[in-house]
């Protein structure tokens, strides 16, 4: 159980994406794991060919736990034909007679050898290989189909619903109460052999639901509010017991960065258009390599500088509680790149599909509240980063520039910075670039 | 007349209470006889027909030959001619030798007679094991009977049921086995007032509960029984119930206690293997499954020849302690 974040202390696995026998690389998405914050994709560590898994989804699993175990690569034996996977005579002429690439098969028998039933579960491809002759036809009976090739894409398994590992282990008496009652069994905890669901967990969930059976799901919903809201409160109390914070603050004249912006969208399509968040973003990262002192980790007593900007985005979630997952590399995105990715971020970040990496990775953050008409945020350091960036609502104030007064859209950047790694003047320096890169929007 | 009075009210051993039945049917009906080995002079190898010989004469209590299938076949020509025999067998390893005249003919007969010839014969035998009489006299093959279209099968594990099972045997028009558990002769009590002929169409249940049944017959009732009240200290309510006739199963009673219970555990001192557990077991999931609520458990006899050493005859069979540790694994 990999570490998603530095207040993770366990981790509840949701699903598999690999079995037993597949061949895995490092930075393979090999499983999903729900924190208290959200599921988020694990990537393998190793190269390897899994050989067991250990743990069974829905199980929670403190960090560090086994959670698989990873032979070494299985050599390749098909040297002739490495892509080609074992198979019988009859599983090849099913293939051939419905049309599906055997290539692209999951095989779920032993050694991952492709069974009668995966062809079977396959849909054909646009094309079959060969159409039966029609002789071959009159000889079988019409009505005994051999593949059901109408058989749409298996969806994405979720936990408790799904068939094979994924099938909720539960006594037939506690799913006939559960279908009596209107209660789904998948939530619904076990607490027979091997975590099944019985007829005591059954009732216990039917009383627990009682004022109405429809409240079981925001009941669950509640559940996650809570814990999300338990790790952040925890996060953020670690970090002010812990980080001795200053705060500086300036105000930062935007006229040429917003004039140059409507320079740009005005050639684009409107869905290319950037807005004042992908230009403020890109030089708060290259504001960090800058000042190098501001963007890594402060773990063991000491400050690590970070060799990369990979910049954190505070995501606000609906219902509640944030996370604030990398934009890797930052520095190196054009601007059309980094809003794409904040774009794609944002979605994953709110339907609970982050990447292990983009939850442990970020060397800095940055917390716009802008969109919510705030105009300052002096925000809490996310341990172990040492410094927050603070942006608030770009706004039009009468702003003096060579002596003459003027209309100016202005925005106010603020730094908290961790006293232990940096001092004022290196915050200072912080926001002066920040301010001088923003001058000069069509270098960014 | 030299009827004595079936004793009730004062303790009788299992034992009696068999021999008294005898003594009942050979007294209510001149059909009656008894053969077996050592019935007469020795009194039974059991000691079940002590006395029987002075009182009822050679021509009623036949001792034979050693010769199982012999005198198994003479009792079912004698019943088939019209007489009433009870064939002792001295214990169920030996009635093997006479499975051919059972299954092949007392079983077969009136179907194949196509229903002129029934063959209204009682078998009793001794059954299983405990008493450290090794592996060729303490198997528990009642399954191997119960598997035989034709013949219905029965078990009385306490003292009415071997009082009183005999005379609705005699009654049946087809042939009937009883298994009488070996350890059981010894066990005394007292006889209730009589209930009339023991109902050998259906189970009893011996011990109402409502978390869990045991579901049991012959020498294991007692172990059941004595498992239900360790659980009952669990706070854990145990159903148990006798099956009493192994063929035909009582269904109605069996799938009625566990669909109350929604949790099983067989007992069954034969061999797990495709024994009477199993066809329990079966029975269960095919007729109560959406009510059972953990998987059916079943103790059985090791699948060992029964050993002989008293440590490991206790270990090989159904013990109290193996019965709550299963009724606690379906209880969870």
């Amino acid at each position: 159980m990999p570490a998603l974040g530095a207040d993770m202390t366990e981790g509840t696995l949701l699903e598999w994406l690999v079995h037993p026998g597949d061949q895995v690389r490092k930075g393979d998405i090999v499983a999903v794991v729900d924190t208290a914050k959200a599921a988020i994709e694990v990537e393998c560590f190793e190269n390897g060919t899994v050989d067991r898994l250990l743990v069974e989804p829905g199980t929670t699993m403190p960090v560090g736990a086994s959670l698989a175990v990873i032979g070494p690569a299985r050599p390749a034996t098909q040297t002739s034909e490495p892509s080609v996977p074992v198979t019988s005579p009859l599983v090849r002429h099913l293939a051939e007679e419905s049309g599906v690439d055997l290539a692209t098969v999951h095989g779920t028998g032993p050694g991952g050898r492709i069974t009668r039933a995966d062809v079977n579960a396959e849909p054909p491809s646009a094309a079959p290989l060969r159409t039966p002759p029609a002789e071959t036809d009159t000889t079988k009976p019409p009505d005994t189909p051999r593949v059901r090739p109408e058989k749409p894409p298996t969806p994405p398994a979720r936990p408790g619903t799904g068939d094979g590992a994924t099938r909720v282990r539960a006594t037939p008496l506690a799913k006939r109460l559960a279908v009596e009652a209107g209660i789904d069994l998948a939530a619904v905890a076990g607490t027979g052999t091997g975590g099944a669901v019985r007829a005591l967990d059954v009732k216990a969930a039917l009383a627990a639901a009682l004022p109405s059976a429809a409240t079981a799901r925001p009941a669950a919903a509640t559940g996650r509010h809570e814990t999300m809201r338990r790790a952040v409160g925890d996060l953020m109390a670690r970090s002010k017991r812990e980080i001795p914070h200053y705060y500086l603050s300036t105000t930062v004249d935007l006229g040429a960065a917003i004039g140059w912006l409507h320079e740009r969208n005005r050639e684009l399509p409107v869905a290319e258009r950037l807005v004042p968040t992908a230009l403020l973003l890109k030089a708060a990262a290259l504001a960090a390599r800058e000042v190098p002192q501001l963007n890594g980790f402060w773990t063991d007593d000491h400050f690590t500088a970070a060799p990369a900007v990979h910049l954190g985005v505070a995501v606000a979630l609906r219902g509640g509680g944030l996370v604030a997952p990398a934009i890797h590399d930052a520095t190196d995105l054009t601007l059309p790149e980094l809003m794409a990715r904040l774009r794609d971020l944002v979605s994953r970040a709110r339907s609970g599909r982050l990447h292990r990496s983009e939850t442990t990775d970020p060397t800095i953050t940055v917390t716009n509240l802008g969109d919510q008409g705030v105009e300052a945020v002096l925000g809490v350091i996310y341990p172990p980063q040492v410094a927050l960036v603070g942006l608030g609502r770009v706004v039009e104030r009468p702003w003096a520039v060579d002596g003459l007064l003027g209309i100016r859209p202005v925005v106010t950047a603020t730094l908290s910075a961790d006293h232990r790694a940096s001092d004022g003047a290196t915050g200072a320096r912080y926001l002066a670039a920040l301010d001088r890169l923003l001058q000069k929007p069509e270098e960014l | 007349m030299t009827t004595r009075k079936a004793a009730t009210g004062k303790a009788v051993t299992y034992r009696e209470a068999v021999r008294e039945a005898l003594r009942e049917a050979l007294v209510a009906d001149e059909r009656v006889f008894l053969m077996g080995e050592d019935v007469g002079r020795y009194g039974g190898a059991l000691g079940v027909s002590l006395g029987l010989l002075d009182e009822f004469g050679p021509a009623r209590i036949r001792d034979t030959p050693l010769s199982e299938s012999a005198f198994v076949g003479a009792g079912i020509g004698a019943a088939i001619a019209g007489l009433r025999p009870i064939v002792e067998i001295m214990t169920v390893n030996f009635s093997l030798l006479a499975l051919d005249q059972i299954l092949n003919n007392a079983a077969t007969l009136l179907h194949m007679s196509g229903g002129q010839v029934a063959v209204p014969l009682v078998i009793r035998m001794s059954t299983g094991a405990g008493r450290q009489l090794a592996a060729q006299h303490s198997h528990s093959l009642e399954g191997y009977y119960a598997h035989i279209p034709g013949i219905r099968v029965l078990a009385p594990a306490t003292l009415e049921d071997a009082r009183y099972m005999l005379a609705p045997a005699l009654s049946d028009p087809d042939p009937v086995v009883i298994f009488e558990h070996g350890s059981l002769y010894n066990v005394s009590g007292t006889l209730p007032p009589d209930t009339g002929p023991v109902d050998i169409d259906r189970a009893a249940v011996r011990r109402p509960g409502t978390d869990i049944s045991l579901i049991t017959h012959g020498g294991s009732l007692g172990k059941a029984l004595q498992a239900a009240e360790q659980l009952a200290a669990d706070h854990i309510d145990a159903e148990v119930v006798d099956l009493r006739t192994l063929r035909p199963l009582d269904d109605a009673t069996v799938t009625g206690s566990v669909r109350r219970t929604h949790r099983a555990v067989v007992i069954d001192e034969g061999w797990r293997t495709c024994g009477l557990s199993a066809e329990i077991t079966a029975r269960i999931t095919e007729q109560a499954f959406y009510d059972l609520d953990a998987p059916v458990e079943r103790v059985c006899g090791a699948e060992v020849p029964v050993p002989y050493a008293r440590q490991l005859e206790e270990a090989a069979l159904p013990q109290p302690a193996d019965i709550v540790a299963a009724a606690r694994r379906a209880v969870g």
